[in-house]
């Protein structure tokens, strides 16, 4: 399946994507009234120390731990391969964060659910809008099947 | 005492969109921008900013723009702001003013005074679409004879070549000036496109060996670099003479672009200026020339051919006519628009010629002694577009060379800031955070885009002309026709005014 | 005449769930047979706190999609015991009487609540568990707001009990004989401030002591004091499930034994979930992990032993998410060895570090990425191979070498 990959060595630091990210999984057309003023909280993040910069969101693992200890069946890993959170089902007791190895299950700032990253399916945007804007090619999304 | 300069450029900020994301904060260099966290707003120090706009293009809202301040001394057509300003600078530092790119002054631009020929009626045009165009070409002497063996077979006397795709290289920018990435980014571009790329007098990154068959290594005055690897690994070594951006001076590299990789590359110590001399110390005359131009002739086994390149300046005729007797294969010129990585601002400015007067008559010259076919002829100095590369080929050149339009196409905003070394683009920079923004595997398809469509454009161009092949087009002056020109610049041109017919 | 399944799962929780999905993973099509004793559709057990706050209702506390067990080819039984196992005819007898055979067999029987001896407690009008939904509903048709609540036990059932009614009674008093609640996943310092917090939304607490007896309504603890109320919650802790793996001959310590793949020492018989032990690599010690995310990794690996695949699960370790009142409790490991503590107003961290090991860690209300801390407990990456400095002021993969990163980074996982 296509997934979002990181690359370290091109990612320059510039949280763009983090913006991005909460523009996108906000369903406000317009990025200033979406952003402007606000806490905002995406589902990627970028890891800064010194000069390294990488960012990090759900790796849509192959047998991902967050699904398998999911109290309330809310976490369930999809046929196209996507992890992804029913947030009506969530009751928001953070297991999933727990055990997330990426840190990439996020507890919603509403406090009453966790959140991810379903690669932009869930909101309209058809491709992942951190990858679209990314100004260097240290997000991408492609296919990396191993043999 | 220091006289306080008002900041030519002024960074605007639309407050209503500014999300505060600091993106913009994040990636200047020159630390123009600042989050406060008491208002919670972006703030802006004008006085660092160089108008690069890095902040601009990657804001994500839209809310940066950078203008022209327009605080003004009392206007004066002959004191304008800029000359004061330069005064005070210099009366502040008692330093020569540097620069970088190429001349922006407002002199003459000929290309844009020269118009093409279309056929109408009577010469069909053809449509490249459908009718083989012939963009591709070879550099090199076209003076091979015909000559048989005892068995009567043809000998292969073509002295050698170099094949080119389309009529255009990227101009020597040395690794050091720019950034690895940059570096890469052209290799990859040349290899892909079927073209060259030139070193400049950087030496040549151990990495970048495998890129040498689409390699122009240089050697300047300080030779910076050179060893026998290096000339074995290029397809063709061109000796550097001149430089357009700074005819009669040597070159300057700032010792903070001279990081531990540089050093090594160019074979001199880190962190030090790297000052290569305005004249090389052996050569003094052509036959000076000659005896280099052989040396690396035997150097290479006679396999490569020989560029010399030197800047457009008032005698260039009769220098390039000294340089096509001095054995070389290939003559490249550089006009007084040509970019630098760094040159003093009133060289670059006032020194030289434009490069389509010093074509015009390098190619007349060359002729008239009967000698063209002995050189190729390469031109740069600021050729901006397709049609500025047919004029080029028109006026009597056979290929040019391109580089501060590859810089744009790498994202260049012609900031004229390299010898800062802060390149925000993460060209003109050796600051590993800095030459990281630059990603080659963009950079070099950016590349191969602009030559793609410059190929389509040149072929769309030629065609409209009813000349399916650039050997047809070369010195074919009749195909330009000068508009508001005078009588002398239309000689020294050899074409005729607009609406003069045959 | 006797019925027959290719794999049978006694019991229809988590453990259950995952052995299907296990099982799925490996064989599309041999048949499989739920029993199960509770009438409910499958729900993770834990959720029923939420069902009483409120967070939650029925509908969706359906643990799978309602077609989970049709789209899995799944036979259901509900509303009988397995009464015994067969391992010799490799069949179990239901409480109805009736047999099943089966190739493959899951024990996924769970735990029942404990009840200690207490005098007088038959004396006690409204008595209540809290493990089931039944219990939930039961419980819930006796709540009003002029209701006093008595729990006796401060750990994770009774304190999560406690949050779901708050709202919903008049008060709640708490015993515990542990000096502090939440013994099982918090020290002191963490503990008080929980407490705190559920103090404020109107518990009281009596730590240190315990009931000594019940009168009617009213219990006489150790110390003197008498605490009158409405309704009382027993959750003192949970007895597992192992009779019917016991008297089959299977080996039973305090759990039922199992190795790596989930098996039992009867051939042919695995055991999972609740019911059965786990080898913590944290502590180094055989014990039950009666947590829900390990109920799910023993069924899973489990089931796809049943059906043939390899699957090992060998990293159980203990971690728990919890939240009173939209604070979050975040645990995991063993706190044993050196501690790195960091204290504010609001949050609290301990880490615990020994062998060059993260051996565990509590964090409360500092959810933010703790699952790095988690994976480096089940991974056991030596401390020494990180900037482990900069993991213990902060989760994040920036404390790993590049190389690691990378690894991790640029292919699948």
């Amino acid at each position: 399946m296509k997934r979002i990959y990181v690359n370290e060595e091109w990612c320059l630091g510039c949280h763009l994507c983090e913006y991005e990210c909460a523009f996108a999984n906000s369903g406000i057309s317009d990025m200033v009234r979406a952003l402007k003023g606000k806490q905002i909280h995406p589902l990627i993040h970028i890891e800064d120390s010194g000069d390294v910069h990488f960012a990090v969101n759900c790796r849509h693992c192959k047998d991902p731990i967050c699904v398998k200890s999911c109290i309330s069946g809310a976490l369930s890993k999809g046929k196209d391969g996507i992890v992804r959170i029913d947030r009506d089902k969530c009751v928001g007791c953070l297991t999933c964060v727990l055990v997330c190895p990426y840190g990439a299950v996020l507890p919603a700032p509403d406090g009453h659910a966790a959140m991810k990253c379903a690669l932009c399916t869930d909101n309209g945007r058809g491709e992942p809008n951190c990858v679209k804007y990314c100004p260097n090619g240290a997000i991408v999304f492609e296919t990396r099947e191993e043999a | 005492m220091e006289l306080y300069i008002r900041p030519d450029y002024e960074v605007v900020r639309n407050t209503d969109k500014c999300i505060a994301c600091r993106v913009c904060e994040r990636q200047c260099a020159n630390g123009v921008h600042e989050y406060d966290p008491a208002t919670g707003k972006m703030r802006a120090d004008d006085s660092k900013c160089v108008n690069c706009h890095r902040c601009v293009s990657l804001c994500p809202t839209h809310a940066l723009k950078i203008v022209k301040t327009d605080d003004t001394y009392r206007e004066n057509a002959n004191w304008g702001v800029q000359t004061i300003n330069e005064v005070y600078r210099q009366a502040n530092t008692g330093g020569v003013l540097l620069s970088s790119m190429g001349n922006p002054k407002p002199y003459p631009v000929f290309w844009d005074k020269l118009l093409l020929n279309a056929s109408q009626v009577t010469n069909p045009p053809i449509d490249p679409l459908r009718e083989p165009m012939e963009t591709q070409l070879w550099l090199g002497k076209r003076t091979a004879k015909i000559e048989r063996d005892e068995k009567g077979r043809l000998k292969d006397t073509l002295p050698p070549q170099l094949k080119l795709s389309v009529p255009i290289l990227f101009s020597a920018m040395s690794y050091g000036s720019i950034s690895y990435n940059a570096h890469e980014s052209l290799a990859r571009a040349a290899e892909e496109l079927g073209i060259y790329y030139n070193t400049g007098e950087g030496g040549l990154h151990r990495d970048f060996y495998r890129y040498g068959k689409n390699t122009i290594v240089q050697v300047a005055s300080g030779r910076f670099g050179v060893h026998k690897e290096y000339l074995e690994a290029a397809a063709a070594i061109e000796i550097k003479m001149g430089q357009g951006a700074k005819p009669g001076i040597g070159g300057h590299l700032p010792g903070a672009k001279i990081s531990e990789d540089v050093s090594e590359t160019r074979m001199i110590p880190q962190g030090v200026d790297a000052i290569s001399p305005a004249p090389h110390h052996d050569i003094y005359s052509i036959e000076d020339l000659k005896q280099l131009v052989d040396s690396l002739k035997e150097a290479t086994e006679h396999k490569k051919p020989i560029i010399v390149k030197i800047a457009a300046v008032h005698n260039a005729a009769a220098i390039a006519s000294g340089i096509a007797r001095s054995g070389a294969d290939i003559i490249a010129i550089d006009g007084y628009r040509g970019g630098t990585g760094a040159a003093p601002t009133r060289i670059r400015d006032n020194v030289g010629i434009p490069i389509e007067m010093a074509l015009a008559q390098i190619d007349e010259r060359l002729r008239s002694e009967g000698i063209r076919d002995e050189v190729s002829i390469v031109v740069g100095g600021s050729i901006r577009s397709s049609a500025d590369v047919v004029k080029a080929i028109a006026l009597g050149a056979d290929a040019c060379y391109i580089g501060t339009a590859a810089l744009l196409a790498l994202g260049c905003h012609l900031c004229r800031s390299c010898h800062t070394g802060k390149c925000n683009w993460g060209i003109a920079t050796q600051q590993p955070d800095l030459v990281k923004r630059l990603n080659p595997n963009y950079g070099y398809k950016r590349l191969v885009n602009l030559v793609t469509a410059w190929k389509h454009e040149i072929e769309e161009i030629m065609g409209g002309m009813g000349i399916n092949s650039l050997e047809a087009l070369r010195g074919n002056r009749l195909m330009l026709r000068g508009i508001g020109l005078t009588d002398t610049e239309l000689r020294l041109l050899g074409v005729r005014y607009a609406g003069e017919s045959l | 005449m006797k019925e027959q399944s290719k794999y049978v799962i006694i019991g229809n929780s988590t453990a259950a769930v995952a052995a299907i999905e296990g099982i799925r993973s490996v064989d599309q099509t041999g048949g499989i047979l739920v029993i199960g004793d509770e009438k409910h559709f499958v729900y993770g057990r834990p959720l029923i706190s939420y069902y009483l706050l409120g967070t939650t209702d029925a509908e969706r506390m359906h643990y799978r999609p309602e077609t989970f067990y049709e789209d899995n080819g799944v036979a259901l039984r509900l509303g009988v015991r397995a009464a015994k196992i067969d391992p010799a005819h490799k069949e179990v007898t239901l409480s109805d009487g009736s047999k099943v055979g089966y190739e493959k067999l899951l024990v996924a029987t769970g735990s029942r609540p404990f009840d200690p001896p207490m005098e007088g407690i038959e004396s006690v009008p409204q008595r209540f568990h809290f493990m089931t939904m039944d219990d939930a509903l039961a419980l819930e048709t006796v709540l009003a707001s002029d209701k006093k609540v008595l729990i006796v036990g401060a750990g994770l059932i009774g304190l999560k009990c406690l949050e779901g009614i708050a709202a919903r009674v008049e008060s709640v008093a708490v015993v515990d004989l542990a000096d502090h609640i939440l013994p099982s996943i918090l020290d002191k310092t963490g503990a008080d401030m929980i407490q705190r917090t559920l103090e404020e939304h109107g518990a009281t607490f009596y730590l240190s002591d315990s009931v000594s007896r019940f009168d009617g309504n009213t219990a006489h603890l150790k110390s003197g004091k008498e605490i009158p109320f409405d309704i009382l919650v027993v959750a003192v802790g949970v007895r597992p499930n192992t009779e019917l793996v016991k008297e089959a001959g299977g080996e039973v310590v305090r759990g039922i034994v199992t190795d790596e793949c989930s098996r039992t020492s009867i051939p042919d018989v695995y055991a999972a979930g609740d019911c059965a032990e786990s080898y913590d690599i944290a502590t180094g010690t055989q014990r039950i992990l009666a947590l829900l995310p390990n109920a799910y990794f023993q069924g899973y690996c489990a089931g796809v032993n049943m059906a043939g695949g390899s699957e090992r699960f060998d990293n159980a370790v203990a971690f728990n998410a919890i939240g009173f009142f939209g604070r979050h409790v975040l645990t995991a490991g063993a706190y044993t060895g050196e501690a790195y503590t960091e204290q504010t107003a609001d949050t609290y961290k301990v880490l615990f570090v020994k062998d060059n090991l993260l051996k565990g860690f509590i964090l409360i209300d500092l959810p933010e990425r703790a699952g790095v801390y988690t994976a480096m407990l089940r991974s056991r990456t030596p401390l020494s191979e990180i900037d482990a400095e900069s993991l213990k002021q902060s989760p994040g993969w920036n404390a790993f070498p590049e190389k690691m990163r990378k690894e991790h980074f640029a292919k699948e996982v």
